[in-house]
């Protein structure tokens, strides 16, 4: 087996990682939380960085409005499904296909983990924003409009008496490790094919 | 007039000198007193090394202190009724205070000891004794609650007590006050031979801390003032001090001082469990209460225990000695190698110490100096390790550093002596403000000494504080012993009275302190998990509501269909799983306190309701912003009408 389709069969292999460790990661501090609130997002689950968290992050957010976090969401189906077929994808390639082939599987892990990211977006826009109308308590924008709570999508952001952090987590650096190793699979791969061309 | 000038200029010199040294002295006191508050500061948002569990005397209960700071955490009920935490008032806290005598809401707590695996403190318990009605309590570390209280039989005034051994094999609990065994109608001038003090044993259960009392030696009716276990090599051994070995029963402050040597009484308490293992001792008809504390189901059962096992000493040869000791002695001590057993004779001029191994050889060559009541007696001399001479008026109690030195109070001369074991030569004194009782060092009467502070445990304050009135605060004081010389280094008031304390390193037991309840754990028989489950149950005129609290209401909030003169039950769920928010609840007209519920907690209070109307309840505990719109109403009815019983939560009934 050539050494590039060793590199696309690590790469394939890599994102089933995700089973084992969390995606991403939202933390709240505020002074009353010495120990921060935090919510790990699995592939498949939702979990809790300490016991109670996510009741709690509920408890909190209910006098703003905003929903429960869900037990699940249809994503925790869709998600695992994804991740498999695309290593199965990736497997065949490793085995059967050449640099193309690593081409188009870096590019359809791009498309879907950026799908990903997007249909991420959606859900915690939808969960900062659309609240109870008979919220507790009702905030409103200097402009007039009404106060969201969405969590950053990356990043550090300031929510009322919250420090809200959102960071990705061991799964996504094995996601990550493994859409770059198909790359590298491609450069390899296309580097010995220009050398053998010539003879 | 040259007189008068020299006169004058002597005044004025004199004078001057007078007013430089007070400035010369504020100056450096004033220097010495910041340096002081740096040993005791501990910065906003720290904690302190040291737990300390103060008792409250004759207040009952148990307060956790830290130091070096003296700040308060918490006071822990255990055999006083406390409103503010339910504790002898909710339903499920209420059996923890059943007696043979019933229901008693008080007692006087006076000497905590917490648990030891090895001679060393474990952090795992602190087990107390309540002398008026004679009882041990044990109180949990992980919850910080009384989970546990066993009535002591055949007993009276349960002083020499709480004093557990070096594995928790055993706490004991011993007489200060001789009775007739059992109780019977005799006149009190046939005490002599007829009243009797017993030394109660009660097991510890290595696993789960469960106590019962394995056996009760059955000893002459002396007064067993304090009493202390064998350490490392005398650890097999218990050594109770005794006074009123004249044993008068009227104005014992100038017939029980007669003698000029009390005793010490050793008690081989490993010869008599192995006699006991063997099937000695007699059982006998006894009448007493072991209440316990399940955490799973929240709740306190009272068990009338029906006999005990008594041993009577001459029935096991070796098992007790008798030590003599100078009058009427009060500490009993053990220094951290079971070498020396202080023995303070609270009238005498000094300090007098055995030696284990003195006695041991006595023992071994039957060196007898008589018997009472069958129990070899001593000699004085045989069994002496030496005395501290002439060291202060009036002691009472010592604790022990790592260092080999010892620490004695003096009540009448009011101060700390510090002295050193083997050459008996006192090392240091300092001033206690005023008439110190007990003194406490951490782990300072275990194996394994904590020589950083002093406890003073004060009995008078007079001016120390602040005046309040007739009665003022009691009052502790902390010395830093870690020099040569101690320092007084912080005043700090206390609840009740300081009697005594136990001390231990903060890391032993913090990591183990239990932030909440788990929910799924609450294994309460009327736990409501959800705010679905909640309900209301009629069985005739008794009443139980399921309820439910969470930040900021209660589930439900509007209840129907209640009459005059039923029995309403609230068991309220505290569904919260965040650590500190409890919640509080309390009901218009209800005979008892509020409840103050922990997160995963089910607590219940009676209701009886007189009148006809609609009544309020509300949360107690500021739990959260809408804490103040945490309220709720009961409607109640004749005693004849047909109101349907109902229930909501944020819609109106019907």
């Amino acid at each position: 087996m050539k050494r590039s389709n060793i590199i696309m069969l690590i790469a394939a292999l890599l994102p089933l990682g995700l089973f084992l460790f969390p995606l991403w990661k939202i933390t709240l501090e505020a002074p009353q939380y010495p120990t921060p609130l935090g919510m790990y997002i699995h592939i498949n689950d939702f979990s809790d960085a300490n016991p109670h968290d996510i009741k709690n992050i509920n408890l909190m957010n209910h006098y703003v409005g905003m929903k429960y976090i869900p037990d699940a969401i249809p994503e925790f189906k869709i998600f695992p499904l994804g991740i498999i077929i695309t290593t199965v994808i990736g497997l065949l390639i490793a085995f059967k296909g050449n640099y193309k082939w690593f081409l188009f599987w870096f590019i359809l892990m791009i498309v879907l983990s950026c799908a990903g990211l997007y249909d991420f977006y959606l859900w915690e826009h939808d969960y900062g924003h659309n609240l109870d109308p008979k919220a507790i308590m009702k905030f409103t924008n200097p402009d007039g409009s009404v106060m969201g709570f969405q969590p950053p999508l990356f990043g550090t952001k300031d929510i009322l008496n919250f420090k809200a952090h959102s960071y990705p987590r061991l799964g996504a650096c094995f996601l990550g490790l493994g859409i770059a190793a198909s790359l590298i699979a491609f450069f390899m791969d296309k580097k010995n094919n220009k050398k053998t061309v010539p003879i | 007039m040259k007189n008068i000038i020299k006169l004058v200029t002597a005044t004025l010199s004199v004078l001057i000198a007078f007013t430089s040294c007070n400035n010369s002295k504020q100056s450096s006191s004033g220097a010495l007193a910041s340096n002081v508050a740096d040993k005791v500061y501990v910065a906003p948002g720290e904690h302190d090394e040291f737990y300390a569990f103060i008792s409250g005397g004759f207040n009952g209960q148990l307060s956790v202190y830290g130091l070096p700071s003296g700040r308060l955490f918490k006071v822990i009920p255990v055999f006083s009724q406390d409103a503010e935490k339910a504790y002898g008032y909710s339903e499920e806290t209420k059996p923890m205070l059943n007696t043979s005598y019933g229901f008693i809401p008080w007692d006087d707590l006076h000497h905590p000891d917490i648990s030891q695996t090895n001679g060393k403190l474990d952090g795992r318990y602190v087990f107390v004794n309540g002398n008026n009605t004679p009882r041990i309590a044990k109180v949990d570390l992980t919850t910080f609650e009384t989970t546990e209280i066993i009535e002591i039989p055949n007993s009276a005034g349960n002083h020499s007590s709480s004093y557990v051994t070096d594995n928790t094999e055993y706490v004991v609990a011993g007489t200060r006050f001789a009775v007739p065994i059992p109780q019977k109608d005799i006149p009190i001038k046939e005490y002599k031979g007829n009243f009797k003090g017993t030394l109660s044993f009660i097991k510890v259960n290595p696993e789960d801390g469960g106590m019962s009392i394995k056996f009760q030696l059955l000893m002459p009716g002396f007064d067993y003032d304090k009493a202390h276990p064998g350490r490392g090599k005398s650890h097999g051994w218990f050594f109770f001090t005794t006074y009123n070995t004249e044993e008068a029963s009227t104005l014992l402050e100038v017939n029980a001082s007669q003698n000029d040597k009390d005793f010490i009484a050793a008690v081989n308490w490993k010869k008599i469990e192995e006699y006991v293992n063997n099937g000695g001792g007699k059982t006998v008809p006894a009448n007493y209460a072991h209440n316990v504390y399940d955490e799973h189901t929240q709740m306190a059962t009272s068990t009338m225990k029906k006999e005990v096992l008594i041993v009577d000493p001459s029935e096991v040869p070796g098992a007790v000695y008798f030590l003599p000791t100078p009058k009427s002695p009060h500490g009993c001590d053990v220094d951290p190698t079971g070498e020396y057993i202080v023995g303070s004779g609270k009238l005498s001029a000094n300090v007098t110490v055995h030696s284990y191994t003195k006695m041991i050889d006595a023992i071994e060559n039957k060196k007898f100096a008589g018997e009472a009541y069958g129990i070899p007696i001593l000699n004085f001399e045989d069994v002496l390790a030496g005395a501290v001479e002439q060291p202060g008026l009036g002691p009472l109690h010592t604790e022990f550093d790592n260092e080999g030195n010892a620490y004695t109070s003096f009540f009448i001369s009011s101060e700390i002596v510090k002295w050193k074991l083997g050459t008996w030569e006192v090392l240091d004194r300092q001033p206690s403000y005023y008439s110190i009782g007990h003194l406490m060092i951490p782990g300072g009467n275990s194996q394994q000494p904590f020589g950083k502070y002093v406890v003073g445990l004060n009995k008078i304050t007079k001016d120390r504080y602040l005046p309040t009135g007739p009665e003022v605060t009691q009052s502790a004081q902390l010395y830093d012993i870690s020099g040569d010389k101690m320092e007084l280094l912080l005043d700090f008031p206390t609840i009740g009275e300081p009697h005594y304390a136990a001390g231990c390193p903060a890391d032993l037991i913090k990591p183990n302190s239990k932030k909440i309840y788990n929910l799924e754990d609450n294994k309460h028989p009327y736990a409501t998990k959800s705010e679905a489950d909640t309900k209301v149950v009629r069985e005739g005129s008794v009443v139980h509501i399921y309820m439910t609290t969470i930040r900021s209401h209660f589930s439900p909030d509007n209840i129907e269909g209640i009459k005059v003169g039923d029995k309403v039950y609230f068991h309220v769920t505290n569904l919260e799983q965040d650590y500190d928010v409890p919640h509080g609840i309390s009901m218009i007209g209800a005979k008892t306190s509020e409840l103050l519920i922990m997160p995963g907690q089910t607590e219940t209070f009676l209701w009886e309701p007189k009148q006809v109307g609609v009544w309020p309840f509300y949360c107690t505990d500021f739990c959260s912003a809408l804490h103040q719109e945490m309220q709720g109403y009961v409607r109640v009815s004749a005693a004849n009408a047909n109101t349907p019983l109902k229930w909501s939560l944020g819609e109106d009934i019907e």
